[in-house]
């Protein structure tokens, strides 16, 4: 394939977006990523400094865009799935979620209670797995190694649960439209009691590694400050909003998936700076496993997919004695099911925020249009005017404290 | 304990300077610290406490192309990423080596489409693809030692 050069622009090109000082040469401008350790992935900020202070920082996206919306109205609703776990790949089954419940809504599909459970219990798993990876970049990013190998190998115990489910660590596409794949291993609930067991230990280990490190302290506090009003006018959600004070989760507002029927708080600190959005995580992964250990404690028995056949491929012991299964089952691997023609929107709490996903449907087998909102992309905008006044080692915990993935921003 | 069980009293080993080069070049071979997406998080794990690459002499990545050997491409490369990616590969020193990681990296996986670019050979040359979405640490780690193995195999000229 042909190469297009990287675009060489001179300071005259960006004078709009750029101080009036960047004319004369009295500020520096320097480019950061999309090859950079501490941006989370590719994304490309261009910052005007005036000797280490940070005077505009422009971010400059769509390194990863991988036009995955495009691609899922060329599937049927089912084999779409598989994109939704590439989109953030932090939360897999997380963006799983709420493209099946989406479905679920346009087409009015039932699910069993069991089903229910055990996609709470595993998206608060990933929630977890999710922080820990956040938390081990964020502190390696600020210069403290070792708690990224502490993160880094209790991820590990909950990737082990992912795929003894889904058969896969990452991208499981477990969730399927009116239940799950399969039902949940004999091993499974042992291995997350297990976990349970220890993981709480866990949490006081990193926060006796951070919570009172003087180091960590002075490169979090009164860093990247968001008032409580600018975090509502920019619409930023999840632990970034949290982090300002403001009570509001997705999972408390708008109940989904039985989430009314747990009992847990929502984290909330008041600090408005990195600090603030470090100590709300850390609050969260505490109370995901309390929500963790009430699924598996309250754990109903049962079918795991729905009994609709219109809309769940039949199970395989089926088929040898009915016809009306194999021709459901023909159907649904060939043509998919055809869903209605109308419009969802399906929000639900990611571990960043508030992702949410518009489905519309023309009558055919395939969406005609999937958006997904995506909280990385929304949080990201307050970037620009959290940077300005700051140096440009704080904008590395800034970006840390968002918690971007650049997945989920350019999709 | 050491190399002085095996070498006894001798003081002296002969070999060929080609092979002795090579064996060092896979003992110390320095990766670069450049994720894409997510089988960055996968590559992440490789280096983390459960896989540790380090036990291959690799736990030492660098976020500047400049010192590093081996660029791993762990994940989708875009079309307004190649460019960039293939700047960096410009500015490794030689010897420099390629690692596709995933299908995205090696065929452009299951988005086959107007935004990713259908496997990242089409703009740098690849020695090794792991294969997966994404593969797992091991399958990365049995990549890097698949192009260790082929490393041993080089001769001086390949890079003059």
């Amino acid at each position: 394939m042909t190469l297009e050069p990287v675009m060489e622009v001179t300071v005259n090109d960006l004078k709009h977006l750029l101080s009036e000082r960047a004319a004369e040469g009295d500020t520096l401008l320097l480019n950061m990523g999309p090859q950079h350790p501490s941006t989370h992935g590719v994304l490309r900020l261009l910052l005007e400094l005036d000797g280490e202070i940070i005077v505009r920082c422009i971010p400059d996206i769509g390194f990863l865009h991988t036009g995955i919306e495009k691609n899922m109205e060329a599937k049927t609703y089912v084999k779409a799935e598989v994109m939704t776990d590439r989109l953030d790949y932090l939360n897999t089954t997380g963006n799983n979620l709420v493209y099946v419940m989406a479905i679920e809504k346009l087409v009015g599909l039932d699910v069993p209670a069991r089903a229910e459970v055990i996609r709470v219990l595993i998206v608060e798993l990933q929630r977890i797995a999710s922080h820990l990876v956040w938390l081990g970049t964020h502190a390696l990013d600020l210069a403290a190694m070792s708690v990224f190998f502490y993160c880094f190998r209790e991820r590990e115990k909950i990737l082990d649960i992912l795929e003894m489910c889904g058969g896969q660590r990452m991208m499981t596409t477990y969730f399927r439209p009116g239940g799950l794949w399969r039902d949940t291993p004999v091993e499974f609930e042992s291995a997350v009691r297990d976990f349970l067991k220890v993981f709480p230990r866990r949490i006081d280990e990193y926060e006796a590694l951070l919570t009172k490190n003087p180091i960590f302290i002075d490169r979090t506090k009164g860093i990247g400050i968001i008032p409580k009003d600018k975090a509502l006018e920019w619409g930023l959600t999840g632990p970034t909003l949290r982090g300002s004070g403001i009570e509001y989760d997705i999972r408390r507002a708008f109940p989904y998936a039985g989430y009314e029927n747990y009992e847990f708080d929502v984290a909330t600190d008041d600090g408005c700076d990195v600090y603030a959005r470090y100590t709300v995580r850390m609050q969260e992964m505490r109370e995901s496993l309390k929500i963790v250990q009430q699924a598996l404690d309250n754990m109903p028995m049962g079918p795991v997919n729905s009994a609709n056949r219109k809309f769940v491929p039949p199970p395989r012991s089926e088929l040898g004695h009915s016809m009306e299964a194999v021709i459901h089952h023909f159907k649904l691997w060939t043509e998919g099911f055809e869903a209605p023609k109308a419009s969802v929107y399906m929000p639900v709490e990611s571990p960043r925020g508030e992702l949410g996903v518009y489905l519309e449907g023309d009558g055919g087998p395939k969406p005609y249009r999937v958006h997904f909102r995506t909280p990385s992309f929304t949080n990201l905008q307050a970037v620009p005017w959290l940077a300005e006044g700051h140096y440009v080692a704080d904008l590395v915990a800034i970006i840390g404290s968002i918690d971007i993935v650049l997945g989920d921003t350019d999709r | 304990m050491g190399i002085e069980q095996k070498l006894g009293d001798m003081g002296v080993v002969t070999a060929r300077l080609e092979d002795l080069v090579n064996w060092g070049r896979t003992r110390a071979m320095w990766p670069m610290l450049f994720g894409l997406a997510c089988c960055a998080i996968e590559m992440m794990s490789a280096q983390a406490a459960n896989y540790d690459m380090s036990r291959f002499g690799m736990e030492l990545m660098r976020a500047s192309p400049r010192q590093s050997d081996l660029m791993i491409v762990a994940g989708r490369v875009s079309r307004k990423m190649a460019p960039v990616l293939r700047r960096l590969y410009d500015q490794m020193p030689d010897p420099k080596w390629v690692v596709a990681m995933g299908d995205c990296a090696s065929c452009g996986g299951v988005f086959n489409n107007y935004a990713i670019v259908q496997g990242v050979d089409e703009i740098v040359p690849v020695d090794v693809y792991v294969g997966g979405c994404p593969p797992r640490p091991e399958a990365l780690i049995h990549g890097i030692m698949t192009l260790h193995e082929k490393v041993k195999l080089e001769s001086f000229k390949d890079w003059s």
